[in-house]
């Protein structure tokens, strides 16, 4: 491996060889000669090919399903509904980034008595080629009893909306249910303080309503699932997942299988962003390949990826936030309506606990509703809830800012959540950055920079997100020459095969390029959780971490078996130098790394460590952003001039990989804030199921995005990572509405912001 | 309904390559199952992402939009081709150097997308570089490490 060019370290990783530096990625050369295989690109013998039919309505009952022309087409092996599946029950399992009743995972896979939106799975088939699978599906026949859709997450929750599922009663925090059928699943509140009293204390009060469109993740990769059931009752998976055990624990419930007879292979992935956590094609894929018993392969393409898999959730929320003269904030008022699509599961928790997180506001509610509607269910999208939350509380805080004549930088110093604050929700903060990225924000040139011209506009915003930690594996070898192959659980989606791989040559006292690691099936290592939360280089890097410690331990115990002496005599030192007592002639005994494990073999075998570890502690995130926009006021085209991104990544192991986390997250925010959107017509018919009218940022749409990495190391973890992947996707959105307001005098309060919306709300006169 | 087959003859990567295609295939489909390269990627089938990017003729094409029976004596490079042997072009290895993927998936379409660029415009400025790969679609990065990767392939001093 080559060694990239080094850049200057910050003070805080000074102290480490390998940590801090930017080695090329393991897996670099496959992914740029074509040789890495990503989901579709797996081909085995007597392989079929999938094709999965949809419904073309939002909502409407299934009153028959007739396969009969489909399956006597010459070269179709297999047809399946729902009813091939065995019943599932409402026990609740666990998808990766929160749970679900299994009948809903079901139902959601392949419609069971209704369709819930359009292009809601109805049937699948398996063929000797995929051309004649897409001819097979033109010829099942489906009778619908259409039925009034359900699309405003404000009209679902009045009584008498049209109900999606009859037997779903919203759910309180106290465990009650309504009384009543509802489309609301369920309400959270979290409050502090006396909100009357806050808002009497406050000078200045602005409410403001906000709408957000569902947005989708736009990972390039469509999704796909390849399985393989033999006559032993065993089920070979390979996949483009973030999770390969949520794969096999959501499959083998599904097939009434055990997870042992379950084996999922994660392939390179193609992006995922949380999107590629729940199955969609893998129980197709396997009861398809059960009724053949020849391996089945599934590809979606883009417009079922937009139609039917899972975007983030479209929004209702209302502030209202005061504040003193001199910029104290005093109260907060938060009410969240979150879409969560045709089956409950929102990301309203997660977008209520981070909405006000990074200040310290002594009094606060926060109302969240998690409401079903007639769209795709939503999945995980980085930070899941939190860019839509913290779009509306940072919206206000910027016009609360502007309304007392405050620096909106200063104004945020000044309410900073700090070490020991508490959140509404009960959590209470260790050591953070937030002050430091404000800080930071404040003393970056760009800040420092005057912005002029006509349109143009600066805004700022500040973004929370906790990151987790939860279960992780690893284990490695120590080989002869000194290599360690490094084996995990967790898909490598950018880069943490080099970031882990860091962490163990850290420990160990070797270099990035002697660590080969590799991520391998379920059956191969470890529980490990998804690739997601910003979880991955901090429990991924422990147990990497653990797994080096390990190994240390039993050099120590080999070496002492090799000088005759005690274990506790002999020390493995942070240079990778393992000493002994002085020999009975008095010199010193030591072996490098590298001689001790040319000596393995013949002094008792070779070395394996591992390590397994679920860590319920986590590094939270805060990142400050500032951006420059034009408005273009004949057509409200904005464009972004300069983009600066200052996050508090712990301590980054991979900078480059850090920077490409913070560049990528304010790309994808970016694109939520200014176009990125889910296009529905009355009928709940999607609009825009491409990538040409589901507009995502080009390369020209954007400009180099600056990265500030701050460095204040998590405590809580042993080399102070934090994780970094989710909280850059935060900030954009309330960064660039400040900005246009800046720029044009005009306060934007629905994402997108696009043109039509500019224009709507400038020349158009907003009616 | 059943659909014909048809011979196929071009080169692919400087190999004279014979396949049987499936009059409906397109050239990426061609590329991915009937010939066993899988280096483009589809995403989105359409013309729209760039993923499934090759070179055909000297001319950068979606090989989503192009069908397999148009292949017929043409001369076409896909991102298996880019290296000699175990040696990787200067775009390649500046790929690398520069973190300039993260999920992988839109490599091979930039790579293919980026070389055309250089050797029809040796010292591309950055609005240029950009404007020639909005066609390419990449949801990871951002785009800026890609530009600088293309900008020190192209020799340029990178920041």
């Amino acid at each position: 491996m080559v060694t990239a060019q080094s850049q200057p370290q910050s003070k805080e990783t000074e102290q480490y060889d390998v940590i801090g530096t930017r080695p090329i990625r393991h897996d670099g050369v496959d992914k740029v000669t074509g040789a890495a295989q990503y989901g579709a690109d797996i081909t085995l013998p007597g392989m079929l090919a999938g094709r999965v039919l949809r419904s073309p309505h939002a909502h409407a009952r299934i009153v028959s399903i007739d396969t009969s022309k489909a399956e006597a087409l010459e070269g179709v092996l297999a047809v399946i509904t729902n009813a091939d599946f065995p019943r599932a029950s409402d026990e609740v399992i666990d998808t990766g980034e929160g749970t679900a009743q299994l009948n809903w995972v079901l139902d959601n896979v392949i419609a069971s008595d209704k369709v819930l939106y359009k292009g809601h799975a109805i049937a699948a088939v398996a063929a000797t080629d995929h051309h004649i699978a897409e001819d097979a599906i033109e010829l099942i026949e489906v009778e619908y009893e259409v039925l009034t859709p359900v699309l405003d997450v404000r009209d679902a929750m009045v009584d008498g909306s049209p109900l999606l599922h009859d037997s779903l009663h919203t759910g309180e925090m106290d465990g009650s249910k309504s009384d009543n059928a509802s489309n609301t699943a369920s309400h959270l509140q979290f409050t502090k303080g006396d909100l009357d009293a806050g808002f009497a204390d406050a000078d200045v009060v602005i409410e403001r309503e906000f709408e957000t469109s569902m947005a989708h993740q736009g990972y390039i990769e469509p999704h796909n699932g390849t399985a393989y059931y033999r006559a032993d009752g065993t089920l070979d998976i390979w996949t483009s997942t973030q999770g390969a055990f949520v794969v096999r624990d959501s499959v083998a419930p599904l097939l009434q299988l055990s997870p042992s007879q379950v084996k999922v292979t994660p392939m390179e992935i193609g992006g995922g962003f949380g999107g590629k956590i729940p199955v969609y094609l893998e129980p197709l894929a396997a009861l398809l390949s059960q009724k053949t018993g020849r391996p089945v392969k599934l590809t979606m393409n883009r417009e079922e990826v937009l139609l039917a898999t899972g975007p983030t959730s479209g929004t209702y929320m209302r502030v209202r936030m005061g504040a003193k003269r001199d910029g104290t904030i005093t109260a907060a008022d938060v009410h969240l309506a979150f879409e969560a699509g045709a089956y409950p599961g929102s990301p309203v928790g997660a977008g209520a606990m981070c909405a006000l997180a990074p200040y310290d506001i002594p009094n606060q509610r926060i109302d969240g509703y998690d409401v079903v509607v007639n769209k795709p269910k939503t999945a995980a999208y980085r930070a899941p809830g939190a860019p839509q939350s913290e779009f509306a509380t940072e919206s206000v805080l910027n016009e609360l800012a502007e309304e007392l004549g405050l620096d909106p930088l200063e104004m945020r110093l000044q309410n900073a959540c700090e070490e020991g604050a508490q959140r509404a929700d009960g959590f209470t903060y260790g050591v953070i950055g937030n002050v430091e990225c404000l800080q930071a924000a404040q003393d970056s040139p760009h800040w420092q920079s005057e912005l002029q011209g006509p349109n143009r506009g600066r805004g700022i915003a500040q973004g929370f997100w906790f990151n987790i930690g939860f279960e992780s594996s690893a284990y490695a070898q120590v080989n002869g020459d000194g290599t360690v192959p490094l084996v995990l659980g967790s898909t490598d989606i950018g880069g943490t095969r080099a970031s882990i791989a860091m962490q163990l040559a850290e420990t160990l006292g070797i270099s990035a390029e002697d660590v080969h690691p590799h991520v391998v099936d379920t059956n191969s290592v470890g529980y490990t959780q998804v690739t997601g939360g910003s979880r991955t280089t901090f429990a991924g890097g422990w147990a990497a971490y653990e797994t080096a410690m390990d190994i240390r331990r039993q050099m120590e115990e080999r070496a002492a078996q090799i000088w005759e002496c005690d274990a506790s005599d002999v020390t493995y030192g942070d240079d990778a130098i393992i000493r002994g007592p002085a020999d009975e002639d008095g010199n010193d005994q030591q072996f490098t790394f590298k001689e001790l494990a040319a000596q393995l073999v013949t002094s008792g075998g070779h070395i394996v460590g591992r390590a397994d570890v679920n860590k319920t502690s986590s590094g939270p995130a805060f990142a400050t952003h500032i951006v420059d926009v034009e408005v273009d006021p004949d057509t409200g085209k904005v464009d972004v001039l300069r983009y600066t991104a200052v996050q508090d990544a712990g301590t980054a192991i991979h900078p480059a990989y850090v920077e490409g986390q913070m560049q990528g997250g304010v790309a994808q925010g970016v694109g939520m804030a200014l176009n990125e959107e889910y296009y529905y017509d009355d009928s709940g018919d999607l609009k825009n199921a491409s990538l040409l009218d589901y507009r995502m940022p080009t390369a020209l749409d954007l400009p180099m995005i600056e990265p500030i990495i701050v460095e204040v190391p998590n405590p809580g973890h042993p080399y102070g990572v934090r994780g970094v992947g989710e909280v850059p996707i935060i900030p954009p959105a309330p960064a660039v509405r400040a900005a246009i307001a800046n720029a044009i005098g005009v306060h934007m309060n629905e994402l997108p912001m696009s043109p039509r919306a500019i224009l709507d709300a400038t020349v158009l006169g907003g009616d | 309904m059943a659909s014909e087959h048809i011979v196929v003859n071009c080169t692919i990567n400087d190999e004279n390559t014979t396949f049987l295609a499936n009059e409906r295939d397109s050239l990426l489909e061609a590329l991915r199952d009937r010939i066993g390269l899988t280096g483009a990627k589809e995403g989105c089938n359409n013309g729209n992402c760039g993923a499934c990017c090759v070179n055909m003729d000297g001319r950068i094409v979606n090989s989503c939009l192009v069908m397999a029976a148009e292949c017929e004596g043409s001369d076409i490079r896909t991102v298996e081709g880019l290296a000699s042997g175990d040696q990787l072009s200067p775009l390649q290895n500046a790929f690398l150097e520069q973190a300039a993927l993260q999920c992988g998936i839109c490599t091979p379409g930039f790579l293919v997308a980026a070389e055309a660029l250089l050797e029809q415009n040796p010292d591309p400025s950055e609005h240029e570089i950009r404007y020639w790969l909005a066609g390419n679609l990449c949801r990871c990065t951002g785009y800026d490490k890609i530009i600088k990767a293309v900008q020190q392939a192209a020799g340029q001093s990178v920041v």
